[in-house]
C-alpha cells in the first residue's frame, strides 16, 4: 500500500460517517403529516437542537476553509500578530446567541419563521426587502460555496497528490448528497461531528509543529531570529497596524450578527437552557480551535522557514510532519470546516428558492397548497440542484464568481446586519429604511472595495456599515411606518398587544 | 419603561443582549490592553511566559478561558430560562399565562 492510500483511509471513513449520520437523521425524523410540518423539519430540524449541537453547528457554519488554510497561511507570513487577529473571533458564538438568540427564538416560534428571510418578511411586510435579501443571499452564497469547494479540492490535491477533480468529486458530491437527503437535522448533527474533527485536527498539528521545532521556547526564539516583527502585535514591518486590526472587530466581530447562516441557528434550538450551554461551550471550543490552527501556522515558520507562499504552510506542514494516516486525519479537519460551511449555505439557498420565492409567488406563501410529498421532492431537488450547480462551476471556476466571493462575507453583512438588528430592537424600523440600508450598504461596500480610496488602514466594512446604518435611519424617517400588525406581532405578546 | 401589555420575555431578552455586549466589551478591553500595552517596545525587552511573549500569552492564551469564566458568571447571574413557545393563549385564546418567565 502506498502513502496516498493511507491518507485516504481516514478521509473516506470520515465521509462515510457523515453519510451514516445523515441517513440516521432522516430516519429519525418522523414523516410530518403537514406541509408546514415538513418545512419546519427540513429547514430547521423541528427546532430541536440541544446545547452541544447548537454550539458546534454555529462554530462549524462559521469556521471555513480560511480558518484552517488561509488564516494560518497568513499567520505563517505575519507571525503572532495574525493569531492576535484571529482571536477576535472568539466571541462569535456567544455574541450571536446572546444578542439575537432569544428574541429570534420567540419570534420564530410565533410566526413559524425558519429562515432570516421569513423574519424579514414578517417584520417589514415588504416585497422589495424580501426580494433584495433573497437575491443577495443566493448570489453571495453561491460565490462563497464555490470558493469553499475550490479551496477544499486544492488542499486535497496538495496533501494527497490525487488530482483536483478527484478531491472535488469526493467531498463535493458527499456534502450535496447528505444535505439534500437529510436536511437541517443532518446538517446540524454532521456539523457537530465535523466540529469535533476540526478540534482534534487542530491540536494534532499544533503538537506536531511544536515537537518538530524543539519546544515552544525554541520555536519563538527562532521566529525572533528570522524577523523580530514576527513576535510583535503589529507584525513584521508594521504589516498589521492598529486601525486595520481594529476593523476586524467589526468585520468578524459585531458584523457577524448580520451573517444569515449563523443567525438562522438562533431559530433552531430546543430551549433557553440549550442556548445558555451553547454560549459557553461555543466560546471555549472556537477559541481553542482558532488558537491551535493559527499558532500552528505561525510556529510552522520556525520549522519550515522558506516556503514560497503562506497558503502552502498548512498542507506542507501536514505532509512533512505527520505520518500518512494522521495526515489523513488532519486533512479531514479542513474538509469538515468546508463541508459544514457549505451544507448550511446550501440549505438556506434552497430555502430561499423553495420557500421565499416559489411557495410565496406561486402559492401565496401557503405551504398547505402543496402536498407534503411534492414539497419534499421539490426541496430535495432544489438543494441538490444548487449544490450541483456550484460543483459544476468549481470544475472550471468562472472569474465572475471567484471575484464576487471576495465580497461575499462583507457583502452579506452590508445587506443583513441593520435589517436584522434594527428589525428586532427598534420599533421604528420599516421597509423604507431597510431598502435604503441594503442598497447603500452594497453600493458603498463594492465602491470602496474596488476603487480602494485611502481609508487610513480601515477595512472597507467599517465605513460601509456606518453609512448603511445612517441610510436606514434616514430611509425610515422619510417613508411610511411598518404595518402596525407586523410590528406588534414581533414586539409584543401576541394578539393583546394592541395597547402599544 | 415599556408598556405592560408587552411580552415580559422581551424585557429579559433585551437585558441579556446588553449583558452579552458588556462581556464582549470586556473581552475587547482585555485583548487590547494586553496586546498593545505589554507588546509595545522592542522585542528584545519582552518578558516571556511558557516560552511565548507575555503580551501574547495574556491576550490570546489566557484571554479566552478568562472570558469563558466571566461568561459563565454572567449566564448564572443575568440569564433566565424561559419558555420560548408562543403563549398558550395565542393558540387557545384564553387563560392566564402560567410560569411565564422566571424559573432560573
Amino acid at each position: 500500500m502506498d502513502e496516498q492510500f493511507w491518507i485516504l483511509v481516514p478521509v473516506a471513513a470520515y465521509l462515510a460517517l457523515s453519510f451514516a449520520v445523515a441517513l440516521w437523521a432522516q430516519r429519525r425524523a418522523a414523516r410530518p403529516a403537514s406541509s408546514r410540518g415538513f418545512i419546519e423539519d427540513y429547514f430547521i430540524g423541528g427546532r430541536s437542537m440541544g446545547g452541544f449541537v447548537l454550539a458546534m453547528s454555529i462554530i462549524a457554519s462559521y469556521a471555513s476553509a480560511s480558518s484552517f488554510v488561509g488564516g494560518p497561511g497568513v499567520a505563517y507570513a505575519l507571525g503572532l500578530s495574525w493569531v492576535l487577529l484571529a482571536m477576535i473571533q472568539v466571541p462569535t458564538a456567544f455574541l450571536t446567541l446572546g444578542v439575537l438568540g432569544k428574541r429570534f427564538a420567540i419570534m420564530a416560534r410565533r410566526t413559524g419563521a425558519v429562515t432570516i428571510t421569513d423574519f424579514l418578511r414578517a417584520r417589514y411586510g415588504s416585497e422589495a426587502v424580501v426580494l433584495l435579501c433573497s437575491m443577495a443571499l443566493l448570489v453571495f452564497f453561491m460565490a462563497a460555496m464555490l470558493a469553499q469547494f475550490i479551496g477544499g479540492a486544492r488542499l486535497f490535491q496538495a496533501v494527497t497528490g490525487y488530482p483536483y477533480m478527484a478531491g472535488l468529486a469526493l467531498f463535493g458530491i458527499s456534502v450535496v448528497l447528505y444535505t439534500a437527503v437529510g436536511g437541517f437535522r443532518a446538517v446540524a448533527i454532521t456539523d457537530a461531528v465535523q466540529g469535533v474533527v476540526m478540534v482534534a485536527a487542530s491540536v494534532v498539528v499544533l503538537l506536531a509543529v511544536v515537537h518538530a521545532g524543539g519546544g515552544m521556547e525554541q520555536c519563538v526564539q527562532k521566529l525572533k531570529a528570522i524577523d523580530p516583527g514576527l513576535i510583535t502585535p503589529t507584525g513584521p514591518g508594521n504589516a498589521v497596524p492598529q486601525p486595520f486590526i481594529l476593523s476586524f472587530w467589526i468585520l468578524v466581530g459585531l458584523g457577524i450578527l448580520g451573517l444569515p447562516q449563523t443567525a438562522q441557528k438562533c431559530m433552531g434550538y430546543k430551549d433557553s437552557r440549550s442556548m445558555h450551554d451553547a454560549m459557553l461551550m461555543g466560546t471555549l471550543i472556537i477559541g481553542f480551535m482558532l488558537l491551535c490552527a493559527h499558532l500552528s501556522g505561525t510556529l510552522g515558520r520556525a520549522v519550515l522557514p522558506d516556503l514560497p507562499s503562506g497558503d502552502l504552510a498548512m498542507p506542507t506542514l501536514i505532509v512533512r510532519l505527520l505520518p500518512p494516516f494522521w495526515a489523513g486525519v488532519f486533512i479531514a479537519g479542513p474538509l469538515a470546516a468546508i463541508m459544514s460551511t457549505v451544507d448550511s449555505m446550501l440549505l438556506l439557498a434552497s430555502a430561499a428558492i423553495v420557500k421565499d420565492l416559489y411557495l410565496h409567488y406561486r402559492h401565496q406563501g401557503d405551504p398547505a397548497r402543496m402536498t407534503p410529498e411534492s414539497l419534499r421532492r421539490m426541496s430535495l431537488a432544489s438543494t441538490a440542484a444548487v449544490g450541483l450547480l456550484v460543483f459544476l462551476a468549481a470544475i472550471q471556476p468562472p472569474d465572475l464568481l471567484v471575484w464576487i466571493n471576495l465580497f461575499a462575507f462583507g457583502g452579506l453583512e452590508a445587506v443583513f446586519l441593520w435589517p436584522i438588528i434594527l428589525g428586532l430592537y427598534w420599533k421604528g424600523a420599516n421597509a423604507g429604511g431597510a431598502v435604503a440600508s441594503i442598497l447603500a450598504g452594497v453600493g458603498v461596500f463594492f465602491f470602496l472595495s474596488i476603487v480602494k480610496p485611502p481609508l487610513g488602514g480601515l477595512h472597507a466594512i467599517v465605513p460601509t456599515l456606518v453609512i448603511s446604518g445612517l441610510a436606514f435611519l434616514v430611509g425610515a424617517k422619510l417613508s411610511r411606518p411598518a404595518p402596525a400588525k407586523a410590528v406588534r406581532m414581533l414586539r409584543s405578546g401576541g394578539e393583546h398587544g394592541s395597547g402599544r | 419603561m415599556r408598556n405592560s401589555t408587552q411580552d415580559p420575555r422581551h424585557a429579559q431578552a433585551n437585558r441579556e443582549a446588553l449583558i452579552s455586549l458588556a462581556v464582549y466589551a470586556l473581552y475587547f478591553i482585555w485583548w487590547y490592553a494586553c496586546a498593545y500595552m505589554l507588546g509595545q517596545g522592542d522585542p528584545d525587552s519582552y518578558d516571556y511566559v511558557l516560552g511565548l511573549p507575555a503580551w501574547f500569552f495574556y491576550s490570546c492564551i489566557a484571554g479566552y478561558p478568562l472570558i469563558t469564566v466571566l461568561l459563565w458568571l454572567a449566564l448564572r447571574l443575568g440569564f433566565r430560562n424561559m419558555p420560548l413557545d408562543a403563549r398558550p393563549e395565542d393558540a387557545a385564546g384564553n387563560g392566564p399565562h402560567p410560569e411565564e418567565e422566571r424559573r432560573g
